[in-house]
């Protein structure tokens, strides 16, 4: 007696299993895909270097209010000298107003949804 | 020794990724092209491994004494510790696949001082183990997210689920934590009691630090050495779609990480960590327990050539008479 049959049965569900993603991203068209937040400021330059600020923007973002809730401390120094008010909305935001284009557009190809905005919300703009 | 030994080859895979990343620029060598042979191996090396368990015949079965074979219709049977038809296997099966219910089994013999031999149910094995494992699949199950686009409401309801608690931006997952302790405790049971330490081999300790290593990176990565996340999901969706790009600004530690990665995706099919395939095989576990109703044929019996008694009297019928022998038949 051999199972011979069911094995390769299985090893092929298997085997399917485990490359879905490469059907799914086919399917959906989006393997090309990359998120490309629109900058929608006259400015040339972010808080800190745009490098920086792609990889590190949320530890930014936690000494921020860290630095503002506990210490009531509100200025921040820039690596370049430049001084910026520590705040989401009236800083981040007022250069970053396009949140669903900007913000959101890179957290949705991560998988990361912010509860920020339950409390800060966004001033209306039109 | 033999846990330096395993120390020391994960400290030297670290290096590699160290010196070819860090020093040397490698980034597609160690980005893609280890990847895609990582995978390679891991897929060659497991159908291979498979298909040669498809050709072994498969033993007669073997009863494992703890449920009710099924019998006479007034014995009570017991379908799932002695099944006898397909949904009892299916049961028995995933019961162990998904609960571990050997282990939960699993007793200590311990002689205690005062002389005493002790038969006891330990159940931190079977914890640590199942701990471990779902933990692992949920992490796996979560990566989705950097292969699939867009990403599915379900992976994001895991990943929701994982990080409910929100302490710490970013939110520190559960199971991060969890299969941490879990990997701590299977590798200080290996160190700690002499009886397993006696038993472990090197490639145990290793597969336990490579592991190790693996989630250790992965939560340096998330909480402390923060990596651009939109460029590593880049680099797994190119390399997945085929269409490998290696875009900038991914951090050395993403590259140990990987390396450390595809070395246990590549070792997978060759250690002992393949009896993830190899449990649903196990004859114990899926074959019915069904001899008394079914005869099971051995496939590698020799076509014997038997001479049935009664040819024999046939053929030496008078030699037999002469001698007065006493004959079955008379005629
Ligand atoms: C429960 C409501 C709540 C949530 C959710 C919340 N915050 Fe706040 N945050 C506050 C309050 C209240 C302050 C104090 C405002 C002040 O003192 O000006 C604050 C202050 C801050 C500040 C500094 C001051 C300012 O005006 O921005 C930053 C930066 C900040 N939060 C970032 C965040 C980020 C990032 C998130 C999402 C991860 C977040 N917060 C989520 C309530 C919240
Ligand atoms: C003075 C206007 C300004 C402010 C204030 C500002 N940014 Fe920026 N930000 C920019 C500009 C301009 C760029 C594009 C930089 C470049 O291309 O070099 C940018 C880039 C970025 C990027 C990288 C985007 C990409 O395409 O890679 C992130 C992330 C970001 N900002 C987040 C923030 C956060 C978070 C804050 C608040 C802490 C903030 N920014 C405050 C102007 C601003
Ligand atoms: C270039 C893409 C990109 C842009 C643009 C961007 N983010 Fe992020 N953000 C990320 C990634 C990737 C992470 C996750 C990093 C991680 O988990 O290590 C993240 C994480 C965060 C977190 C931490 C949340 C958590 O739970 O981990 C906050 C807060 C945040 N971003 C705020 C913002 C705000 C506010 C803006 C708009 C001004 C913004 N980001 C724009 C890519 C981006």
């Amino acid at each position: 007696m051999y199972d011979a049959d069911k094995i390769i049965t299985g090893l092929i569900i298997f085997l399917c299993l485990i490359t879905f993603p490469i059907y799914y991203n086919i399917a959906t068209g989006k393997a090309a895909y990359r998120p490309e937040p629109k900058i929608v400021t006259e400015e040339k330059q972010c808080v800190e270097s745009k490098g920086y600020m792609r990889a590190k923007h949320m530890d930014l973002l936690e000494e921020w209010r860290e630095s503002v809730v506990r210490e009531g401390k509100r200025v921040y120094v820039a690596s370049d000298g430049k001084q910026y008010t520590m705040s989401l909305v009236d800083t981040c935001m007022r250069c970053h107003w396009n949140k669903a284009e900007f913000c959101d557009l890179c957290h949705n190809y991560v998988g990361i949804r912010l509860n920020c905005w339950s409390c800060h919300t966004l001033p209306k703009r039109d | 020794m033999k846990v330096l030994y395993s120390l020391l080859a994960v400290i030297v895979l670290v290096l590699v990724a160290y010196v070819g990343v860090g020093l040397l620029g490698l980034h597609s060598l160690f980005g893609v092209m280890i990847p895609y042979a990582a995978g390679a191996v891991f897929i060659v090396g497991l159908v291979y491994r498979v298909l040669k368990w498809a050709k072994a015949p498969v033993p007669f079965h073997i009863p494992t004494v703890c449920g009710q074979q099924k019998s006479l219709p007034w014995i009570k049977a017991n379908n799932i510790e002695s099944p006898h038809n397909t949904w009892g296997v299916i049961a028995r099966l995933a019961l162990e696949v998904l609960l571990f219910r050997s282990l939960f089994r699993n007793e200590r013999v311990e002689l205690r001082r005062s002389e005493k031999l002790i038969f006891g149910g330990n159940k931190y094995l079977w914890l640590g183990g199942l701990a471990f494992h779902w933990c692992l699949f949920i992490i796996l199950f979560r990566h989705l997210i950097y292969f699939m686009e867009p990403v599915p409401s379900v992976v994001l309801f895991v990943q929701d689920m994982d990080g409910i608690f929100e302490f710490a931006v970013p939110t520190l997952f559960l199971t991060d934590l969890v299969i941490l302790i879990a990997l701590t405790y299977l590798f200080l049971r290996r160190v700690i009691y002499s009886q397993i330490r006696y038993i472990s081999l090197s490639s145990d300790y290793f597969a336990v630090l490579l592991i190790l290593g693996v989630v250790i990176s992965g939560v340096l990565i998330r909480l402390f050495y923060k990596v651009d996340i939109a460029a590593v999901k880049e680099l797994a969706m190119g390399v997945i779609s085929f269409r490998p790009t290696v875009p900038e600004g991914i951090s050395l530690l993403f590259y140990i990480k990987l390396f450390l990665v595809s070395t246990l995706v590549a070792y997978f099919p060759f250690s002992k960590l393949v009896h993830g395939a190899g449990i649903l095989l196990s004859p114990t576990r899926n074959l019915k327990n069904n001899s008394r109703m079914r005869r099971h044929i051995n496939p590698w019996d020799y076509p014997v050539k038997v001479h049935t008694y009664e040819k024999y009297e046939e053929e030496f019928r008078e030699a037999m008479k002469e001698a007065g022998l006493p004959l079955e038949k008379e005629n």
